[in-house]
């Protein structure tokens, strides 16, 4: 789960990390106040769920309490676009407005799990305030990494390596050592699977502070966290995904016309694939869970068709243990109860497949029967085509 | 032979009062694992089927000499499952739970390091060696005894690759499911280490998909160790980036963990790639030549 800046930095600050003055407002007329109680320059910042914020025109300098309010009155309500959030863009609904900084170095800090040695990992860099992937793409060498012993946890020796390791001076170093042990409290005892603090910035009146902040969390133990669960923005988020995320349902959607229904992340995946390879688009992925019963179907069906981008639909069900009677059954009264208009192809494998297949040709529905992922994949092309 | 588990397997079901337990401890027996055991704390005393249950999985593995566990424990207490089991000696530990936390899983792989226990999982489907023992959520059915190794991150996938095999006539030697979360227990390459050793298995099938970097290393490792023919095919070649493709470890993240990259270094280690997932199946039989028309 992904949350706004102003909200990761709440919480860093409760652990300890040091985060600029500052205060999120939805109304342009706020800004004065808060300009004034900062005093000097303020920095009016967008909060979208999207990195590149900054060229993207959400990120602006205001001299005085009057600017200010213009400034903030610009980027409210526009459309952001920026690299990572795609041509259509992100509604900007408030902005965090901070204390401007002399800012003498901008440096870099991430705390991630690492993959291969299942461990949480700190990286450090002296080239903060670009992107990390462009740096360990071009630079390796300037990304320093301290992998963290679980049971122990960040120790302050490894802030020292890495506080010295970024060239800061004895004073620095020691105040950096405090903002790196407070960063890894945050990330752990929130569950967090991204902590990154870019900029992080060296004052020219020798302060460190998280000039930027972003953290993610692990979906999969949000249910301990009902505090972070809370700070979830539904107006980041695809308003049909949110939709399947109350069904429980795994619906991640894409610009295709050819909407797709499977069981298992892994067999999704590969369907969308299939999709492609017989010369269609995938609409969306959809993973309805192992299992697939008609309740779930129904579901699927739902969120798939609206998508009014989807011209046909294709249902492939590796049943497993699951009879397909039950299964075609399930479609047969999802399909119904929806009034579905788009042909639908359907493939289905597992116990009684044919009884699955007679029940789907003899209920009177546009259903295509496919036998077969490749069978299935260019009959749904075709089809879509055709509509 | 096989590798993991095979007629010598002495099962110990984690959870077994549970819906999941229960259903596939049935399922399990009906295709002839020997299931020793059950555990749910509390629930000490009581039998499943006629399978004694027992409180703590130390006496359970006292009393009926249980060697392998199948973890069907929900997300919240299963890495304490996990812990139990190596803590009490069980060599192998196969957790089909999703949604366990990273940070628990982090813990548990630490825990892990200091004993015998291998871990498959968690966020898998299982092990299977046709014919000789089933450990998991996956059909039996679909599966016939022979000597083609798969593994695979997925569950359905990994049945759709099997159900093509048996289909051609190609049988399984075993099937091992690792997981689809971002730490698992055992990797590709640990399974890779057993299948090339393993005299029965004679050609491999690895489903990988996106996100980190294992099929990468799990290429290197092919190229320097495995002299059988491998095949493999890679979910995910139209997933977007910064997207979780529903399993919590199949993401791009930071332009890293694409489909394009891990074929590219698959292809590049010799191993031959399934261009369709429909196509899985024919591709091993075409590695594996002449010994697929004599049904392996």
């Amino acid at each position: 789960m992904k949350i706004h800046e102003f909200q990761a930095k709440q919480i860093l600050a409760c652990y300890g990390v040091k985060v600029p003055r500052g205060e999120v407002i939805d109304q342009a007329e706020k800004a004065r106040a808060v300009a004034e109680k900062l005093g000097g320059t303020v920095v009016v910042k967008a909060q979208i769920h999207a990195g590149g914020r900054g060229k993207g025109g959400g990120v602006k300098l205001a001299h005085n309490p009057a600017e200010a309010v213009k400034v903030a009155s610009e980027i409210l309500g526009m459309k952001l676009v920026t690299h990572q959030t795609g041509p259509e863009g992100r509604i900007v609904r408030r902005v965090l407005i901070e204390e401007g900084l002399d800012i003498a170095r901008e440096l870099y800090l991430g705390l991630v799990i690492d993959r291969v040695t299942g461990r949480p990992v700190m990286m450090a860099s002296s080239e903060g305030g670009v992107e990390i992937e462009v740096v360990a793409a071009e630079r390796p060498e300037k990304i320093l990494k301290e992998p963290i012993h679980p049971g122990t946890g960040f120790q302050p020796f490894q802030a020292r390596k890495l506080s010295y390791g970024l060239g800061l001076d004895a004073a620095l170093a020691n105040q950096a050592s405090t903002f790196l042990c407070a960063l890894y409290r945050a990330f752990e005892a929130t569950d967090a699977s991204l902590a990154e603090v870019n900029p992080f910035v060296v004052t020219r009146d020798g302060r460190l502070l998280a000039l930027d902040a972003k953290m993610n969390f692990d979906d999969n133990a949000l249910y301990r966290h009902p505090e972070i669960a809370e700070l979830r923005d539904l107006n980041e988020e695809d308003p049909l995904e949110v939709k399947a995320s109350e069904y429980k349902l795994n619906y991640i959607r894409l610009n295709g016309n050819v909407g797709c229904m499977v069981n298992g992340a892994g067999l999704a995946m590969a369907t969308m694939d299939i999709i492609q390879y017989a010369g269609g688009r995938p609409a969306n992925f959809l993973d309805v869970g192992g299992g697939a019963n008609e309740e779930q179907v129904r579901q699927g069906f739902e969120i798939i068709l609206g998508d009014p981008n989807v011209r046909a639909v294709l249902i492939n069900i590796f049943g497993g243990i699951m009879r397909c009677d039950i299964v075609a059954n399930g479609v047969v009264t999802a399909a119904r109860s929806l009034g579905i208009k788009v042909p639908v192809v359907v493939r289905l494998e597992g116990t009684n497949v044919e009884l699955g297949q007679k029940i789907l040709r003899e209920s009177g529905l546009n259903f295509t029967v496919a036998n077969g992922m490749k069978d299935a994949a260019e009959k749904v092309v075709q089809l879509a085509k055709a509509s | 032979m096989a590798i993991l588990v095979d007629e010598k397997t002495r099962l110990l079901v984690q959870g077994i009062t549970g819906r999941e337990g229960t259903f596939h401890t049935r399922q399990a027996v009906e295709y002839g694992t020997k299931v020793a055991a059950g555990v749910t704390p509390g629930k000490g005393g009581s039998t499943v089927d006629g399978i004694p249950v027992f409180n703590t999985v130390a006496e359970a593995k006292e009393k009926t000499g249980a060697n392998a566990s199948v973890i069907f424990v929900p997300p919240p207490f299963a890495a304490d499952a996990i812990m139990e089991a190596a803590d009490a000696g069980i060599p192998l530990v196969i957790a089909i739970t999703e949604g366990i936390p990273t940070l628990d899983m982090v813990r548990v792989k630490q825990f892990l390091a200091g004993t015998q226990t291998r871990l498959i999982g968690p966020n898998c489907p299982g092990v299977i060696s046709p014919g000789k023992c089933k450990v998991g959520i996956m059909p039996g059915r679909i599966h016939l005894p022979g000597h083609v190794g798969v593994i695979s991150r997925s569950g359905t996938l990994t049945y759709e690759a099997v159900g093509q095999l048996t289909a051609l006539g190609i049988g399984q030697s075993t099937c091992v499911g690792i997981g689809g979360d971002p730490i698992i227990g055992t990797n590709f390459i640990d399974v890779l280490r057993l299948m090339a050793d393993d005299p029965e298995t004679r050609g491999i099938v690895l489903i990988g998909e996106i996100g980190g970097s294992a099929e990468e290393e799990a290429s290197a490792f092919i190229k320097a160790h495995v002299k059988k023919p491998v095949v493999s095919f890679i979910a995910g070649r139209t997933a977007p980036p910064g997207r979780r493709m529903g399993h919590a470890g199949a993401i791009i993240a930071g332009g890293k963990g694409t489909a394009a990259e891990k074929i590219a270094a698959l292809e590049a280690a010799g191993i031959t790639i399934a261009p369709s997932p429909a196509l899985i199946g024919e591709t091993m039989a075409h590695a594996l030549g002449v010994r697929a028309s004599s049904k392996s």
